[in-house]
């Protein structure tokens, strides 16, 4: 049978199903298969904190958003226009976010009364009607994995479980997906068992043959490679990117990297990807809690290292003490938070941006660091590089600001050359610098005010450093009010005197006179709401903040060319006050706290609005 | 842990710049002229010494050691010495601290410290009150101290510093005294020849809030029959003529004290600190009574086990040696790993 082939320019696929489904790994695998194809990509995972919640149930189901295009794309989607659900929990959870005529793939196997009943469903809606606004193709696809597994020598248990396999080749035969890699991957990833890896290929092809045989889906379609800038690629998710760009910093720094971390969602893969690359002289501490996490860091610090510790806002409101004492004794530091939704333990594997206030003011006394966030999974590689230049060059803290929607989230990523990337090296200093041939610790540059690096094993240059507040120049203790004075006003000096690009205001027309000003992980939908807006022959100016202390010298001058500044931030509001409270200006704040990014959606109506009523 | 090399260091050289600010009489004077007097005899240069230090009356010792140093903040030094000696193998990591810096705020890095086997020398200057704040009762003072924060008395119930080191694994666990400079200094010796953490408990006099808090083990009336000094080898005796010895009883746990006249000298137990399972030093460790009568000092426990920097940087160097091409080229292909494509 040939079936039709329909040209798409971009689509959005949600897997979902229970958390022991291997939704996340359909994801995964779907996502490469299509990188491989040349679209272009932005995914959305969506998981329970709990590792195994009750099979069934609302609380245990996952999700994996993938939107891929023949275009440049800012974000993983906003309405998934085909939903997986492997059970009735995954379809009634997700069922919301569809919009009408979506394509619904369900597993009837799991649609009993059993299962129906447990999520509250008291009429089956495979059968009662309420999914007639959609496209729903009911398929056995537990029943009919097991009968295509039936020659094979595995368990019935094992053959239920490759599912996710059926359901993957149905989708890739449905988007025209090239499959080579994830037969590969199946062979890796189960080379210490056979017969796991041919069930899991049977699986898929039997998904893949089913598409092409039955006449349920009578459409395939194809979605063309986007223009990309030439050269090669990966996928990378913001948590990887942020492990490589840790590598990157200790590759051009030449200093080695300590990172001293104790495991906490959705942080911990900075951890584990870290501890695998221990050749480049990068060593991770698992420490016993988050204070002595970055004790590890600051001490490798002051010993020459590249110290990094990486956590999530519960773990920076450990830390805070231990900034601060770094913020004293002015020795280079990256703190990674992987945002989550809080207060106290919050939704920890939900997205929110809400650490900025404790990034900027967290801490006793006056003890101002550079914060800097990334605005995307693959930014998050250079936004390390960019702390890294900062902290050893300016000898200070910097706080790195992500949050579990790029960290989690993926999108293609053009690898660089390893020769374009900064160079970092640092000098750390050899010889006393004292007019009378002693060592003066707190000696600065008077360009970046940063006092010299002197480390352990320096002949000649012994000296103490401490918490309490130090002389001028001598760094001896001192409680002279004036030093105390001239010490606070320096360090915040210093932090200003960091040199960070101006920022850059996205206007294509010109005549836009209302500026949308975001920072961090809103920049994909916040940029996608714009794109629409444009489309429609709305004016509309973009800018973002990738450093937040200190601010772009031109920020200033950029919002008063504007007669209104809007600032969507998923908390209630930090960077609108920051913003306020430094230049005077009346900003409009947009903001949500639901743990999921925003939609382009929902922030293109909000800013029509703003438009409307200039 | 360094090697030596043959320098030529005094005392003086240990001497830093900086006026110490302790109170007069305090035993931190003591205490720092012992370690500055021993520090020539490790044969390391100066600059590969570092004294790391907390919060409280002792860790301001670093300041008036001419080595580097750090006085970091409160319980924390033994994390941040973990940082520094992880990464830098070639240095002498010193952590000084407190009662109340290490077994109260500080609790936790101290026992992981331990269990780890990190390559650190920590001394814990123990004076049983919280001098610094002046006058609070500390985790190691007794029952019913009365202080400014216990008007009726203290209802905790103290540490004690050796049994903790011990459950925590410690591989080197002592006890000196601060007014006793060779016995404090024979101690710092075996700890500086140790491969690991090293636990130094060193009762230190403070004079403003808990004055004469040891005296029972200096004064002359009493020390004899208060003082039990451990030597590796040799049978636990005690008092002036040895008239005391220390036993095992059969079917007990613990040891006891007996008349060394009364006991047949089978019995009376030769001191081994070398003994691998922790129960036999932490049963010494519960030698003492409420009032310091049969408290050991010296080496409670010496072993052998590997010291957690060096299997961390043994991995390190495991994983560098199997590198066959520049880091650039390394780096380059790690981004390149997993699943790629090309746009041309």
């Amino acid at each position: 049978m040939t079936k039709q082939v329909r040209q798409l320019d971009r689509v959005v696929i949600r897997f979902a199903g229970d958390s022991g489904d291997g939704m996340q790994l359909t994801g995964d695998r779907f996502t490469s298969e299509t990188a491989q194809l040349g679209n272009d990509i932005s995914t959305l995972p969506n998981f329970p904190a709990e590792i195994r919640a009750p099979a069934g149930t609302l609380p245990g189901v996952s999700s994996f958003q993938v939107h891929f295009a023949d275009f440049d794309i800012l974000t993983p989607g906003d309405a998934p226009n085909v939903l997986v659900a492997m059970n009735p929990a995954a379809l009634k959870a997700n069922l919301r976010d569809l919009p009408g005529g979506a394509d619904i793939i369900v597993n009837t196997d799991e649609f009993t009364t059993r299962n129906l009943t447990k999520v509250g469903y008291t009429a089956n809606p495979l059968e009662d009607g309420s999914l007639d606004g959609y496209a729903v193709h009911p398929v056995g696809l537990t029943s009919m994995t097991v009968r295509a597994l039936a020659d094979l020598d595995v368990s019935k248990k094992d053959a239920e479980r490759a599912k996710n396999m059926f359901a993957l080749g149905l989708l890739s035969w449905m988007y025209s997906r090239p499959y080579e890699s994830t037969i590969t991957f199946l062979e890796r990833k189960f080379a210490a068992r056979p017969e796991l890896v041919a069930a899991n290929i049977a699986a898929f092809k039997a998904g893949w043959n089913f598409g092409e045989t039955t006449e349920d889906f009578a459409v395939r379609y194809e979605v063309k490679p986007a223009k990309m800038s030439p050269g090669n690629y990966r996928n990378v998710t913001g948590n990887t990117a942020l492990a490589l760009g840790v590598v990157a910093a200790r590759v051009r720094s030449g200093r080695p990297v300590v990172l001293g971390a104790y495991p906490i969602t959705p942080a911990s893969d900075i951890l584990h990807e870290l501890s695998k690359h221990k050749r480049f002289d990068v060593t991770t501490v698992q420490a016993e809690d988050e204070i002595a996490a970055i004790g590890v860091a600051l001490g490798a610090s002051y010993g020459g290292a590249l110290g990094v510790t990486s956590t999530s806002g519960p773990g920076v409101a450990l830390k805070g003490e231990t900034i601060s004492l770094a913020v004293a004794l002015e020795l280079p530091l990256i703190i990674i938070d992987v945002q989550r939704a809080g207060p106290s333990t919050g939704m920890p594997t939900k997205t929110e941006q809400a650490d900025l206030n404790m990034a900027l003011f967290g801490r006793h006394g006056e003890a101002p660091v550079a914060v800097i966030a990334p605005k995307s999974p693959s930014d998050c590689f250079y936004a390390v590089l960019d702390a890294a230049r900062i902290a050893l060059t300016y000898r200070t803290p910097v706080i790195l600001l992500s949050d579990g929607y790029i960290a989690n989230g993926s999108e293609p990523w053009l690898l660089p050359e390893i020769a374009d990337l900064p160079d970092l090296s640092v000098e750390f200093a050899t010889e006393p610098n004292g007019p009378a041939g002693e060592f003066l610790p707190y000696l600065r540059d008077p360009k970046t005010l940063a006092r010299p690096w002197a480390i352990p094993g320096t002949p000649g240059l012994e000296h103490r450093i401490g918490g309490l507040e130090k002389a001028d120049k001598t760094g001896d203790i001192s409680y002279d009010p004036a030093n105390h004075d001239l010490m606070v006003r320096t360090r915040a000096a210093r932090i200003e005197a960091i040199e960070v690009p101006d920022i850059e205001v996205e206007d294509p027309d010109g005549d836009a006179r209302v500026l949308v000003l975001g920072w961090g992980s809103t920049y994909g939908p916040i940029g996608a709401a714009c794109r629409a807006l444009r489309q429609r022959g709305c004016a509309i100016a973009q800018a973002h903040l990738r450093h937040l202390s200190p601010m772009p010298r031109n920020l200033g001058e950029v919002l008063k060319r504007y007669d209104k500044v809007v600032i969507p931030e998923m908390n209630l509001g930090q960077l609108a006050h920051v913003i306020r409270a430094r230049h005077l200006i009346d900003v409009i704040g947009y903001n949500q706290v639901r743990g999921l990014p925003f939609t382009a959606a929902e922030l293109e109506t909000m800013l029509e609005e703003v438009v409307k009523n200039v | 842990m360094s090697e030596s090399v043959s320098i030529k260091l005094t005392t003086k050289d240990f001497k830093s710049d900086q006026e110490v600010r302790w109170c007069p009489g305090c035993g931190d004077y003591a205490i720092l002229a012992a370690v500055q007097s021993f520090m020539p005899e490790l044969g390391i240069p100066r600059e590969r010494i570092v004294f790391i230090s907390g919060i409280g009356c002792s860790s301001r010792f670093p300041y008036y050691m001419n080595t580097y140093g750090m006085h970091s903040i409160h319980g924390r030094a033994p994390a941040i010495a973990t940082g520094l000696s992880v990464s830098r193998p070639d240095l002498s990591v010193w952590v000084v601290t407190g009662d109340g810096d290490a077994l109260s705020i500080g609790g936790n890095h101290l026992i992981h410290a331990l269990r780890r086997n990190v390559n650190l020398k920590i001394l814990l200057f123990n004076n049983k009150i919280y001098g610094l704040t002046k006058g609070q009762y500390s985790p190691t003072s007794e029952v019913g101290k009365i202080t400014k924060s216990t008007p009726v008395g203290s209802t905790d119930s103290p540490f004690n510093p050796i049994s903790l080191a011990l459950g925590a694994e410690a591989s080197f666990v002592a006890r000196t005294i601060d007014s006793d400079r060779k016995h404090l200094q024979s101690v710092l010796r075996a700890a500086s020849q140790h491969q690991g953490s090293a636990f130094i408990e060193i009762y230190q006099n403070c004079n403003i809030f808990n004055d004469g808090a040891f005296d029972v083990l200096k004064e002359p009336a009493t020390r004899d029959d208060f003082l039990i000094r451990l030597e590796h080898g040799k049978p636990i005796t005690f008092g002036a003529d040895g008239e005391w010895c220390v036993v095992h009883p059969p079917g007990g746990f613990g040891l006891s004290v007996e008349r060394t006249a009364e006991t047949d000298q089978a019995h009376v137990l030769v001191h081994d600190a070398t003994v691998a399972d922790p129960a036999y030093a932490f049963a010494l460790s519960r030698l003492p009574d409420l009032d310091l009568r049969h408290t050991p000092i010296g080496l409670f426990r010496s072993v052998d086990r590997p010291a957690y920097d060096n299997l961390v940087r043994e991995q390190v160097t495991a994983a560098q040696s199997k590198l066959t091409r520049g880091l650039d080229e390394e780096f380059a292909a790690l981004l390149g790993s997993g699943d790629t494509w090309t746009i041309l």
